[in-house]
């Protein structure tokens, strides 16, 4: 029997790692793609400033970079630890995502680092940019391939179940590759890296601003980074616009719980928070159409009707159709070498009712619930942060521009301020996308408490509270090391 | 023709391969393991963090892809080991993220546990890694203790395939005597390199003098390891498995091998050789300073061979001693064929990633380290 405890410990394990993961993964990807541009601006203008900037976001890169290597090493590692049978039961497919990572990002990363912190006087200017653009690119290409893996758990194509391997396999590379939903998720999650990358940037320039001190420093950061701030959040906006129509499409659930919409229809309203709605907006996100039909909870679990004619069946009838799936595989893997007819048969029956599976392991329809108030205002954190994040951007660059930035003190302790905030907004993002597929690991095929490990869940507990130690300490130390380091400047002006 | 079975194969051969460079690469633990050893003041330490620390990343990638190839290829071993030898791996895992944020740590102002903790750090990633790796490799040979039972999926209440049949979840492996040689084997090796590494890395002739005492012991005590493993080797019994897919116990199986693959036995003895002509160089002639581009090759030809040993040749690589029908083979735990037909479309890209490795090591290592460097320029 799984103990459920096992199932919330693993899962309080990995959300750990990744949560930590993220805090640290966006500001790379934002601070290459800035840091990188202001050595461009160094090698076409040949003006030592720039490189003293750029050399100085790149310190506080590394220090960043480092703890976001060693958080990540645990997270690949803890689909085999803690989720074994995931691992094995859709390892065919999700595995070579992983190992291409490895190949084409990782290495690029490792190697191109290295040049670019220790290669100045060693190779020319332009092999040092290349080298530069190649570490942000390593990252962005890393971020590709473990979206197009997480894409698949959210929406899985291009497999095909096989009952006498007892996995999913991969029959089309190219439709995992090519998963629309994979390709709105790196948009938006790299271009919410940029996002990071320029509040980080600007509420640190900021703060040299109030202290009035790395007065062209900071103004030339801002500028710079403001400008691919606000390029990375209009991407995020554009692919969060499709990231939704993909969630009413594969995931309508998540879509329901992330607008509490217990009853949906046509025409359904967008919630801006509770009481407070906008009526026909949500349909026009979801579907592009007022009146197009978005599903609520209750219609997902009772079954429903799309305007097109679609039925989709109630979640008791999922559940028997996957419990139908289950028994029939256990029968055809009890019969298949001694009566292949009886085992046809069962044969038969598996395939018919595949497409829920994992419904089989489903007790109530409650289960089928995620945590609704958590992805409901989660997801209003990440809009709400997201737009008033850009505002910022846009009246910071304006009053740069306006050369009125640094009399606009309270602008300038705005901006330093909301470097948290826009960690906040990633992380709640991340609470919507996987918190919001709750039960499924792999969405409709396996459900989280069909994917575990056989470990105890006190070797769980003291894991978990090992890496609660262990990723604390180095955030702490990694705070304490940039405010030493911010403090102490990059002197450009001495 | 490429069969299923040549892809299995194949891929079995590229994880040879990537254990073959992770070991070598080790010589980043095992330069860390000589820090306070060879390094006997400040100037000294900071030349092997800064040496060791400019290949770090690649030992670390390197370890990550080896997990991620083995995923992708050979997924049964993944969830059944990972799952299972539960403690060894994140054991192992903690290890190497503390070392990933050592390095740039260690030397910022404000880093709370201070410098010597950080090098600490260092020194213990440098002996456990290679000790906790070399031992779990070393279960390859002598079993583990796990049931593989696919048709657990059709239980509704507990569809775990892979069960651990202990609860000290891979802890179990240290009362093999075999495993622990084998794990101490890689640690002398990973050390031996280090020093060969940074005598060719490093212009100090005071650390080089120290480097090259340190090579000495742990050559010597490697050597020791290493003939202690072949012996057992030769003699030891083998997880076989007949044509139709059932494991046996077979006298002298991995001697078998190598008398069944004598190309695989070629590569070990050549390996060897390459190893040993290496640190003799480097001993023998007190200038000398190219004996790591000897050992190097050396080690991943040998350690493939190794691999292709429990893997190749209808071997079970990864055996169970609970219940040696749930032993993990290349035919019964690898990928799906197009799964691995695609991957093998993918690694054709690797000559291609070694090569601009190779370059760009080239272009960074061309000039040693010097102290001098380190007061001028960026460094750890």
């Amino acid at each position: 029997m799984v103990e459920t405890a096992l199932v919330d410990w693993s899962r309080l394990q990995f959300a750990l790692t990744a949560g930590y993961h993220w805090i640290f993964v966006p500001l790379t990807l934002g601070l290459a793609v800035i840091m990188a541009t202001m050595e461009s601006i160094y090698v076409k203008t040949g003006d030592e400033f720039w490189k003293k900037t750029a050399k100085f976001w790149m310190k506080l890169f590394a220090i960043n970079f480092a703890v976001g290597i060693a958080t990540g090493i645990i997270l690949e590692f803890e689909f085999g630890t803690n989720w074994s049978n995931y691992s094995w039961f859709v390892g065919d497919i999700f595995g070579a995502p992983l190992a291409i990572e490895g190949i084409f990002a990782f290495f690029m990363e490792a190697t191109f680092f290295a040049v670019m912190f220790f290669g100045w006087d060693k190779v020319s200017k332009r092999f040092h940019l290349a080298a530069t653009w190649l570490t942000g690119i390593g990252a962005a290409i890393s971020a590709i391939w473990i979206l197009i893996a997480n894409a698949w758990m959210q929406h899985p194509v291009g497999m095909e179940f096989n009952p006498d391997t007892v996995r999913h396999e991969m029959v089309d590379f190219w439709a995992l590759v090519l998963n629309p939903v994979a390709i709105s998720k790196f948009f938006h999650s790299v271009f919410s890296g940029w996002m990071t990358g320029a509040i980080f940037v600007i509420g640190i320039s900021c703060w040299y601003l109030l202290r009035k001190r790395e007065r062209r420093f900071a103004l030339a950061s801002i500028r710079v980074a403001a400008i691919v701030g606000i390029v990375g959040t209009f991407a995020v906006m554009f692919s969060g616009d499709s990231s939704g129509v993909h969630a009413a499409k594969y995931q309508p659930m998540k879509l329901a719980a992330a607008e509490g919409l217990e009853k949906g229809g046509e025409g359904a309203p967008f919630s801006i928070v509770p009481g407070v709605e906008i009526p026909g907006m949500l349909s026009v996100l979801a579907t592009h159409d007022i009146d197009g039909y978005v599903p609520g909870i209750e219609d997902i679990l009772d079954g429903y009707t799309t305007s097109d004619g679609v039925s989709y069946p109630s979640a008791e009838e999922k559940i028997a159709r996957g419990k139908s799936a289950i028994e029939a595989f256990g029968r055809y893997r009890e019969l298949r070498d001694s009566n292949p007819e009886e085992a046809a048969a069962a044969r038969e029956v598996l395939d018919a009712n595949i497409d829920y599976f994992g419904y089989g392991y489903i007790d109530s329809r409650d289960e089928l619930v995620p945590p609704v108030d958590l992805i409901y205002w989660a997801f209003r954190v990440m809009v709400g942060l997201g737009g008033a994040l850009l505002l910022l951007m846009f009246v910071v660059l304006w009053a740069e521009r306006r050369k009125r930035l640094e009399d606009m003190r309270w602008l300038l302790w705005i901006a330093l301020l909301s470097i948290p905030l826009v960690y906040i907004a990633g992380q709640a993002g991340w609470i919507v996308a996987e918190v919001g597929r709750q039960p499924w690991v792999i969405e409709g095929l396996l459900p989280v408490k069909a994917a575990v490990s056989s470990v105890s869940v006190g070797a769980v507990k003291t894991t978990f509270f090992l890496f609660v130690a262990i990723f604390t300490l180095f955030l702490a130390i990694e705070m304490r090391i940039m405010i030493k380091a911010i403090k102490h400047g990059p002197n450009i002006e001495q | 023709m490429i069969t299923y079975d040549f892809l299995q194969h194949y891929w079995w051969f590229l994880i040879a391969l990537l254990g073959g460079l992770l070991v070598f690469l080790l010589f980043v633990q095992g330069g860390n393991a000589l820090i306070f050893i060879a390094g006997k003041d400040e100037r000294q330490r900071e030349l092997i963090v800064n040496s060791t620390g400019r290949k770090w990343e690649l030992t670390f990638t390197t370890l990550v892809t080896f997990g991620g190839a083995f995923f992708a290829s050979f997924p049964l071993f993944y969830s059944t080991s990972f799952g299972g030898a539960y403690w060894v791996w994140i054991l192992i895992l903690i290890t190497f993220v503390f070392q990933a944020v050592s390095y740039e740590f260690q030397s910022k102002v404000g880093n709370i546990l201070g410098r010597t903790t950080f090098r600490v750090f260092l020194t213990l990633n440098g002996c456990l890694a290679p000790l906790l790796i070399g031992t779990a490799v070393g279960t390859f040979f002598t079993g583990s203790q796990f049931y593989v039972d696919k048709s657990a999926v059709g239980d509704i209440a507990s569809p775990v395939i892979s069960r651990w049949a202990n609860e000290w979840h891979g802890l179990e492996a240290v009362a093999e005597p075999f495993n622990v040689i084998f794990g101490v084997m890689v640690l002398l090796l990973a050390v031996s390199l280090g020093a060969l590494y940074m005598i060719n890395n490093i212009d100090d002739s005071k650390l080089d003098k120290n480097l090259r005492r340190a090579l000495i012991y742990s050559f010597g005590g490697f050597l020791i390891a290493f003939l202690a493993v072949c012996y057992k080797l030769i003699t030891m019994n083998g997880f076989a498995v007949d044509a139709s897919g059932v494991v046996y116990l077979e006298a002298g199986k991995y001697f078998n091998n190598l008398l069944d693959m004598p190309v695989v036995f070629a590569m070990l003895l050549l390996g060897a050789v390459l190893l040993v002509g290496g640190v003799a160089m480097t001993l023998l002639k007190a200038n000398s300073k190219r004996g790591i581009w000897l050992a190097a090759p050396g080690t991943v030809l040998a350690v493939m061979a190794l691999f292709m040993i429990v893997g190749y040749n209808n071997t079970a690589y990864y055996p169970s001693t609970a219940d040696l029908q749930s032993s993990l083979m290349l035919s019964n735990s690898s990928s799906s064929e197009f799964t691995l037909r695609t991957m093998a479309v993918v690694s054709l890209i690797i000559p291609f990633v070694v090569a601009y490795i190779a370059y760009f090591w080239r272009q960074m290592d061309k000039k040693s380290i010097t102290s001098k460097e380190l007061d001028h320029s960026d460094k750890y």
